[in-house]
């Protein structure tokens, strides 16, 4: 894809072209270079390339006592926060295309009202409205059920898009050898759009993973509380910390991105599906997948 | 009821400053992310590199750490500062950076799948006249793509309005944070605060997505 957007734009060029393109590769080349050498030198005006600030992240300890505890804990926030808002998502998607007006109208006015709030606001509101209520809400719990309403209510719109791009004709035939709703649901729509969402479900919950740095700001000790309180307040070193977990998070995002992408091409070949998913990919998902 | 009534005022300016941080960051990526997707579609392969490599950065990164760096680490460690003696101005700043840096990854990757749905020959008509890659771009490839892409723009726009409030990580006292402080404040009176901010939410979003899906209607390109 990428490279025919970039083609349509140029020809293949010739030889005046390419002395061109030559002059202004180095151009770029060297202002891209000036911006990078200035950058390196503000920070090692303040002493940020300082062996002793990098040299936590070379012993064992930082990494098994204070990195990976707090991976840990953002994957187990993820983790359950995921198999929650699937579960969400999965009963308000299929709510909001019941047949019952009372069923519908409901389902739609809570995934339209929890699309439209701020995570960060979900969090506090469970923090707070959670200890009204007289349970002790601690802050796994609070991002947990930041994370799944919100997302929750994101996927709803994912499965929904889902089962309507599954052609109508899948419904009727279902209906056609006696199949009763349910069935037809369960055994014919479900599993045809499931298939057909993947990619923008999988893409949702990179959303979701990313969304669990969300709780530093109630102080769950996730990773980025590993690597922007944790870490300097034993080092000094925030700017390199910030930095080596900011790297840490890219590779597992990158990772689940390339798991979308593959499952995106597996559902493509495979010819089971009739649910087009680029025409589903369209009608919902709350970031747009670019590929 | 009266907590929210009381608080009136406080709520309309945490929302006002959730306004600014919107349309200031807001401004700033949609310039920047447009100035991204021309690079990645260049034909210098320096431009399309140093493009690819910010957008996977920057979007795979949680928008958290993001605001975290600017405002810890440029503000604090680097000393990078916008005003002397106004400490919430320069968080404000700060945050702006970090939003903008955000959310121009993906403006760019939604004006680039845009470029990516103008018709071949619109390029090669633009070349057979005798325009540059440059002036194609300008002229005839972006008005299109930037037209096709106006939902999804919108969408993003909508999803910034919310990550405004990610802000409170450094203090800036935008909509989300002052629900907390106003949680503080009235502890008998947090359903109607949450649903008052949840309404200015609503307000401030549900406006935003039937204009973007209008504009987006009449200004699609008939093909």
């Amino acid at each position: 894809m990428t490279e025919r957007g970039a083609t349509v734009l140029y020809d293949v060029p010739g030889p005046r072209t390419r002395l061109r393109n030559n002059a202004l590769t180095l151009t770029f080349g060297v202002v891209l270079l000036l911006v990078a050498y200035f950058v390196w030198t503000k920070f090692d005006e303040k002493g940020q390339w300082n062996g002793e600030l990098w040299q936590p992240f070379l012993r064992a300890d930082t990494w098994t006592e204070l990195i990976l505890p707090g991976l840990l804990n953002t994957l187990t926030a993820a983790a359950v926060a995921a198999v929650l808002a699937l579960l969400f998502g999965a009963v308000f998607g299929i709510a909001r295309l019941s047949d019952h007006r009372w069923v519908r109208v409901p389902a739609a006015v809570v995934v339209e009202a929890f699309r439209a709030v701020p995570v960060l606001m979900l969090i506090f509101f469970a923090q707070y409205g959670g200890s009204l209520a007289g349970l002790v809400v601690t802050e796994f719990a609070a991002v947990v059920f930041g994370l799944t309403v919100y997302n929750g209510s994101v996927l709803a719109e994912i499965v929904r898009a889902g089962i309507l791009a599954v052609p109508r004709g899948q419904a009727e035939a279902g209906s056609a050898i006696g199949l009763r709703k349910n069935q037809v649901m369960r055994l014919i729509l479900l599993p045809q759009a499931v298939t057909a969402m993947m990619p923008a479900i999988v893409s949702q919950l990179v959303v979701l993973l990313k969304d669990t740095a969300l709780g530093f700001v109630v102080a769950y000790a996730d990773l980025l509380n590993a690597g922007a309180r944790v870490v300097p307040a034993n080092y000094a070193n925030l700017i390199p910390s910030v930095i080596v977990i900011a790297a840490v998070y890219i590779a597992i995002n990158l990772a689940l991105g390339y798991l979308a992408t593959w499952l995106e091409r597996r559902s493509r070949r495979s010819r089971k599906v009739s649910a087009d998913p680029a025409a589903a990919e369209m009608a919902g998902g709350e970031v747009p997948l670019v590929r | 009821m009266e907590a929210v009534v009381d608080e009136l005022p406080v709520i309309l300016g945490a929302f006002w400053l959730t306004v600014k941080l919107t349309v200031v960051s807001g401004v700033i990526s949609l310039v920047w992310g447009i100035v991204l997707a021309a690079m990645r579609v260049s034909p210098l392969p320096v431009l399309r590199g140093a493009g690819a490599v910010y957008v996977s950065v920057l979007r795979n990164t949680p928008l958290t750490l993001i605001i975290v760096f600017c405002g810890l680490g440029l503000g604090t460690v680097m000393n990078v500062q916008f005003s002397r003696d106004d400490l919430s101005l320069n968080s404000f700043w700060l945050s702006i950076i970090g939003l903008s840096a955000y959310t121009s990854a993906f403006v760019c990757e939604v004006v680039r799948s845009g470029i990516n749905t103008v018709p071949l020959g619109q390029a090669e008509a633009a070349r057979a006249i005798g325009l540059t890659f440059l002036q194609t771009l300008r002229l005839v490839i972006l008005p299109q793509a930037v037209r096709t892409v106006i939902a999804p723009l919108g969408t993003l726009l909508n999803a910034l309005v919310k990550n405004t409030t990610v802000a409170a990580a450094i203090g800036v006292m935008e909509a989300a944070l002052r629900m907390k402080n106003l949680f503080d404040a009235h502890g008998d009176a947090i359903i109607p605060i949450f649903l008052g901010f949840a309404a200015g939410f609503v307000v401030l979003t549900l406006p935003m997505n039937l204009l973007a899906g209008r504009l987006a209607r009449r200004l699609a390109v008939v093909r």
